[in-house]
This record gives C-alpha cells, structure tokens and sequence, in this order.
C-alpha cells in the first residue's frame, strides 16, 4: 500500500508531463500543417540554410 | 494609323501599377521583416522542397516556410537586401501564383482552434488519469484507500473541468439567456451536477463518484467540438484563400496626370481610374480615353467579347482585354452593379426559410426529453421513500448516461470524413449545414457560361481557305492578346500552319489588327474593322480576314462545353435529379447548349433577379434547388438556392455565395458532392439511430438506479466508438472516378 504513496505522483507527473509537451508543441507550431509534415518525410536531404 | 500609333503612345504610358505590398508586412522582434503569401498551386512534397530551396537561395531571405495544409508561405527577410516584390517574383518565376495575404486573419483562425485542442487535451489528461484510479476502486479497493482515490480524482477533475467545460458552459448560457434549449445545455448540467454530486460523495465518503463520467464525458464531447471547429476552419480558409486572391485597388490618375495606385475604399465618383490590358475594371464608369474588348460574361452570361470605346458604359468585376483604357468613376460602394447584386443576394437570403440543421433538431427534441426524464426520476424515486440523495444519484445518473455524447459525435464526425473525402476529390465545403442541404436537392440548375462551359472561346468551323491566308491569319493572330486571336492562333498552330512574317502590324483594341504582306494590306477583326457588310448581324462571336484583293472569310467561334458536361447531366438524370439551365446568353447559344447536354428544361436571356425569382419561386413550391453557377449574374440565384455550388475560377462573388466550390475543370464534381452528401446524411441518420438505441438500452438501466459509474463509462465509450467507427465508412464508399493528379504548376 505505501507503493502508492510513491506510484500514484509518479503516474500523475508523467502524464502532466505528456500534457505539457502537447501544450508546447501545439503553442510552437509542431500542428499547423499537418498535410505538410505527412509529405515533408519523403525529401531525403536535409540541407538546411546555415546563416 | 494614327489611331493606332495614339493608342501604342498610350500602351507605353501605361505601366502596370506598382502594387504596395507594405500594407501586409510586418516586422518581427529581431528586426527582419515578415509577410505571409498564398500560393495556391502548392500541392506536393516537390513543390515544398522547390520553392524553399529557392527562396532560401535567395540573398537575404533568412527563412521560407511552406504550410502545405494552408498552401501558405511564411517568409523572413533582411529588408536591406530584398524586398517583397522580389521574393514574389521569385515565387512566380518558379510558375506558381503568389499573392501576400493578411496574417491576422489567419491568426484569429488559429486561436478559436487551439483553445478547443488544449482543452480536449486537458479533458483527455483528466480522463485517463481519473480512470485509473476508478479502476482501482471498481476493483475493490476498501473505505480508506478508496476516500484517499476519490480525493485525489477530485483534485484532477475539478480544475481539468473548469478548464475544459468552457466552450460548453458558455453556449449553454447564451441559449439560455435566449430563453432557449440546446444541446449544451444538458451537457453543461450534466458535467457540472456530476461533479458537484462526486464532491459531496468524496467529502461524506460515499462508496460511488462520478468523476471520471464527468471528465470522460466532456473528453468525447470535446473530440466532436474539434473535429467540427476543424473542418469549418478548413473550410473557411479555403474560402477566404480564394477571395483574397484579388487586390482590392485601382491606379487613379491625377489631374496633374499624375498616376497613384489605391486602395478601393479611396474611389470616389468623378475620378479617373487607368486600367491595364488583363485588368478587371474596378469601379463602375464611362470609357473616357481608349478603345479596347471588354469581357462581360461574368456580369451578362455572354461568352463573346464587347468592343468598347469612349462614352460606353462598364461595369465592376468586368474584364478588359485588349487595351488600356481611362475611365471615369460614376458610381462606387452602394451605387454599384455590384452593391445591387449584393443586395439582391441579401434579399434571397431573407426570403428562403430558415434551415435548422439536423444536429439542431435533434437537440431541440433531445433536450427537453433528457431534463423532463431526468426530473420525472428524481420524483419518483423521491415518492418512493428513498429520500433525496439517492434520488439525486439516479438522477444525476440519468442525466450523465442520456447525455448525448454519441449525438455530440455523430454530427461532426461524418461531415469531417465527408468533407475530407471532398477535399481529396477538389471539392470545398463551406460547412456542414451546406452538404445537409445539397443531400436535399431534387433539381439541379446550370448556369451556361463558365459552368456548362469552359468560358473561353474556341474555334467553330474553319472555312475553306488558302493555306496562304492561313498563314497569314496565323502570323496576324500571333500579335494579339484578345481570346478571339488566341483561339484562332491556337488552332491553326495545331494545323500546323507556319505563320508569315508580316511588317508593319498594328493594333487597335475593339477592332483588331492590321499589317502589309507582300505590298498588301492584311487585316482581321470585326465586320467594321475589315469593312464586311454582307450576311446577317452578329449571332455568334466571330473574325473577319480580309486580305487585299481577295473575299473577307469569317471565322466564327464556340464557348466550348467542359468535356464532362454531358455525362453529368446524364449522370444527375439518373439520380433522379431535374436539370435545368439559366442563362443569361442569347437564345440561340442557350438552346444548343440545353441540347447537346440534354437538359429538361433551358431559359435565356435572364438576368440575375429573373433567376432568383424563379428558384425562389421552385423553393416556395416545395422544391429543393442546387445552383451550380459562377458568374456575378448567378450570385443571387446561388444565394436563393437551396444549395448551391461554383467552380473556383467564378467570381468572387459567386464563390462567396456559393455553399461548396470545385477546383479544376471537371463538372462531374457536382456528381461527387451529391453523392457523398447524399452517403454523409445517411451515415449521420445511422448515427442518431445508434445513439437512440443506445439510450433505449442504458436509460431503463439507470432510471431504475442500477447504473453504477463502471456501467456509464463504459456504455459512454462504446456508443461513442460505435458512431466514430460508422462514420469512417464513408471512406469506404466509391464516390466515382478518382480526381486526376493536380495539374503541374
């Protein structure tokens, strides 16, 4: 039973964790183009602009 | 020629207006400068990856960013290298449209959106968290360690419930301050007396909470409420891409003679307004300087171009083709063709009966049922001796399991996956309520031209002439941008006819052209032009070669009929579906139309409120009306309609009205909405069956107080997957061909 103590907080922050990470990524954009992220995996190079 | 020599003097003058993009600029923190553009043609993997490895080759472009979903383009720069009419042009060199398009709007979009998704996000949190502990409870867990799960549920739920229970609470209490009934109002109560009831469980230690029903139910709810706001959206922005497409300004010239390019709310009556060859006219007026062709199919239906020359009258939205002309601005804002269009639109709207969507309905019958039935248990089991707090449980039970977390869903899922399915096939819906209306429909009416038709002339019959004159037909036609030119061009570039080389070529716009070919003068154009007498008036669009020394030949010309047309007609004959055609083109053009393609019935000639009445009239006679038009004549007939649709090369006006908008050039799309409307409607029919037998089934249980919290999570859950899993099915169904690849930009 004392597992509890310890189990019960546990599971509550990894799913608060989960929730805060959904959060920020939806804040940050990660959502806007769906359609876009589905295709943008076929490019196969990955050069980006370095300045 | 002096006239022509003036006109070329005045072509040169006419620079096309220098567009001030600032209006759509804006800067971020780091001082670079940013502007969102939208491409339309945006399509695919390959074209993500062409434009930004272009732009970001581009000398101080610091980021592009393409959103495929939004066919939009975010781009950052460095304002002391480049500028906005670079990177567009750059965007354009690559071949496809861009045009710069206001992020706020866009933002404001996205807002509404995301608050739905963090609170279904937060519901969903609440709801899995919370049901872990109910598990453990269900499972047996004794007096203490159950006080210690049902305390620690309350701590999660009553904050996640407060939070996420807003978008509901706050249309319950709209309805509700409208002295109405709606579906969020049980909702509302339901969430909010489970909750309180849990509490008052929690803190006596009571054996049941409802915490996780609470949450559960407003996790389900809250899918439904995004899924919904999601497709509108799409929708929407859809829509508004389409519109945006047209700068809304005019170049004015001075007194001075100098020229400024403005804004159209800047227009005043008096002014003189400079359009360009390929402009639309912006503003009501009379030609003051300049002669040129003016298309106005948009506004009369008719296919054929108008000369037009100093002292004619033009209206907004019409074309002008083939020269700069000056015009002086008669009427703008209200006075307009356009403002009487609107306002015959407005006056349809008003006209036609308010349509109450099938989720509405439900409600209103839905509604009231719950809370009468939920109040009749409470009395019940009150009268029964059971004293109040077991008759608020059972009550409170009713309530949560009635509540219509199926209904909530069964509307909303099956218009997404159909308006996806849409998407996918080039169609556009505005938003749910315009597919329960085409399912609707029993008659179907076609406006002629740009509907039926392809809008754009072709060449009817070639007479019987000399390669010779062909040849130079060919090298004079090569020299002009007028449709009739380009089509005869076309043609006998097909024929493989090479063009002479012709000296001396002139233009004059709204006659046609002339140059000297083997010490002979050559000219082609109108019967004036070419000084042909003979024959009948104009019945059809035609072009006249004369070659010096020999007969005028005519060449007459065809708004050719999109090549599906008649195997949609056919197609919605089958269906059962009457077809008619309204058209504001002469009656000889109208009537071979109506029979090639097969119609049962066929007017022309009619102007725009002749349409509307008619449709109105149909409407009041109990038909149901789907007008697939394109024109600013068809606005308040598409308005009127029960249902109404339009290629996305209409007017702005006509895709405003317009419930649903088809990409591409294939009428058969009106097949496919009707279609896949028609499977939607039956689907969310199912749906609501499946949500009554499920009500059927549970309410008996929890009216006679035997639903325990296991029983209503469950059988909440299972209705709801149930409906969503019903709805995929229409992904399932054929819809006819599939759409052919986008066209290559």
């Amino acid at each position: 039973m004392n597992g509890l103590i310890i189990l019960i907080p546990v599971a509550l922050f990894l799913g608060a964790v989960g929730l805060v990470a959904f959060i920020w990524a939806l804040k940050s954009g990660q959502f806007d183009d769906l359609d876009g992220a589905a295709v943008r995996i076929l490019e196969d190079d990955d050069d980006q602009k370095d300045d | 020629m002096a006239a022509a020599r003036e006109i070329a003097e005045l072509a040169s003058a006419v620079e096309p207006p220098a567009n001030d993009y600032s209006a759509w600029v804006s800067r971020n923190p780091d001082g670079s400068a940013h502007i969102d553009l939208l491409v339309p043609g945006i399509h695919c993997a390959g074209c993500i990856s062409r434009i930004e490895k272009h732009l970001n080759a581009h000398p101080g472009v610091r980021t592009a960013r393409v959103n495929l979903t939004t066919k939009r383009l975010a781009l950052d720069w460095d304002e002391t290298t480049t500028g906005p009419h670079d990177l567009i042009g750059a965007v354009e060199q690559l071949g496809f449209d861009a045009r710069p398009f206001s992020s706020e709007t866009a933002a404001k979009q996205a807002g509404a959106g995301r608050e739905l998704l963090i609170a279904t996000a937060v519901a969903g949190f609440a709801a899995a968290n919370v049901m872990l502990l109910s598990v453990s409870v269900w499972s047996g867990a004794d007096a203490a360690t159950r006080d210690l799960f049902h305390w620690i549920s309350a701590l999660i739920a009553l904050p996640a419930i407060a939070f996420s229970a807003r978008p509901f609470v706050r249309s319950a209490a709209r309805a509700l301050s409208a002295r109405q009934l709606n579906m969020d109002v049980p909702i509302s109560l339901a969430v909010i007396l489970a909750a309180a009831l849990s509490l008052h469980e929690t803190m006596t230690s009571g054996p049941h909470a409802y915490f996780d029903a609470a949450v559960m139910l407003l996790f389900f709810l809250l899918i439904g409420r995004t899924l919904d706001h999601m497709m509108r959206a799409r929708a929407h922005s859809a829509v508004t891409q389409l519109l945006s497409l047209n700068a809304r300004g005019a170049t004015v010239i001075d007194s001075d003679g100098a020229r400024r390019f403005t804004d159209m709310a800047n227009i005043r009556p008096g002014m003189i307004v400079a359009v360009a060859a390929g402009e639309r006219v912006p503003a009501d007026g009379l030609v003051a300087a300049g002669t040129s062709d003016l298309d106005r199919s948009i506004v009369t239906g008719e296919a054929a171009p108008e000369p037009i020359a100093a002292g004619a009258a033009v209206e907004a939205g019409t074309m002008n083709l083939t020269g700069p002309v000056e015009i002086r601005v008669t009427a703008t804002g209200d006075d307009t063709f356009l403002a009487e269009v609107v306002r015959l639109m407005e006056a349809a709207e008003q006209g036609k009966a308010r349509f109450v969507r099938l989720a509405d309905r439900a409600a209103r019958i839905y509604a009231p049922l719950v809370h009468v039935l939920a109040a009749l248990t409470f009395a019940a089991w009150l009268a029964a001796g059971t004293g109040w707090h077991a008759a608020a449980l059972t009550a409170i039970a009713v309530l949560i399991i009635t509540c219509p977390c199926a209904l909530g869903l069964a509307v909303p899922v099956v218009q997404v996956v159909a308006s996806s399915v849409l998407m996918r096939a080039g169609i556009m819906v505005k938003d749910g309520a315009a597919l329960e209306r085409l399912a609707a429909v029993d008659t179907v009416i076609f406006d002629k031209t740009g509907t039926l038709t392809k809008g754009n002339l072709t060449l009817d019959n070639l007479p019987p002439v000399s390669t010779e004159a062909l040849a130079v037909a060919a090298g004079l036609t090569m020299h002009s941008s007028h449709p009739l030119s380009r089509a005869l061009h076309r043609v006998l570039r097909e024929r493989g006819i090479v063009a002479h080389h012709l000296d001396d070529i002139r233009e004059v716009p709204g006659f046609g052209l002339s140059a000297r070919h083997g010490g002979k003068t050559v000219r082609i154009g109108s019967r004036e032009w070419v000084g042909f007498e003979a024959g009948d008036e104009h019945a059809q669009a035609e072009l006249c070669l004369a070659v010096e020394g020999s007969a005028v030949k005519v060449f007459t010309f065809n708004d050719e009929l999109r090549d599906d047309a008649v195997d949609t007609v056919a197609r919605l004959k089958a269906l059962g579906l009457r077809t008619v055609i309204l058209s504001g083109d002469r009656e000889p053009a109208v009537r071979q139309t109506a029979e090639t393609v097969g119609v049962d019935l066929y007017r022309a000639g009619w102007k725009p409120q002749d349409k509307a009445a008619y449709i109105t009239s149909l409407e009041n006679a109990g038909e149901r009306v789907l007008m697939v038009g394109d024109g600013i004549n068809d606005a308040p007939a598409l308005a009127a309609a029960h249902a109404s649709m339009a290629p996305s090369a209409a007017s702005d006006i006509g895709r405003t009205a317009a419930g649903l908008v088809f990409l591409g050039d294939r009428l058969s799309s009106v097949v496919t909405a009707y279609r896949t409307a028609r499977a939607a409607t039956r689907l969310v029919k199912q749906n609501f069956a499946i949500a009554a037998l499920y009500n059927l089934i549970a309410v008996p249980i929890a009216v006679a107080g035997l639903a325990s919290p296991l029983v209503a999570a469950i059988a909440m859950s299972s209705s709801s997957l149930i409906v969503t899993g019903n709805a995929m099915r229409l992904r399932l169904t054929p819809l006819g061909r599939p759409p052919k690849p986008g066209a290559k930009p």
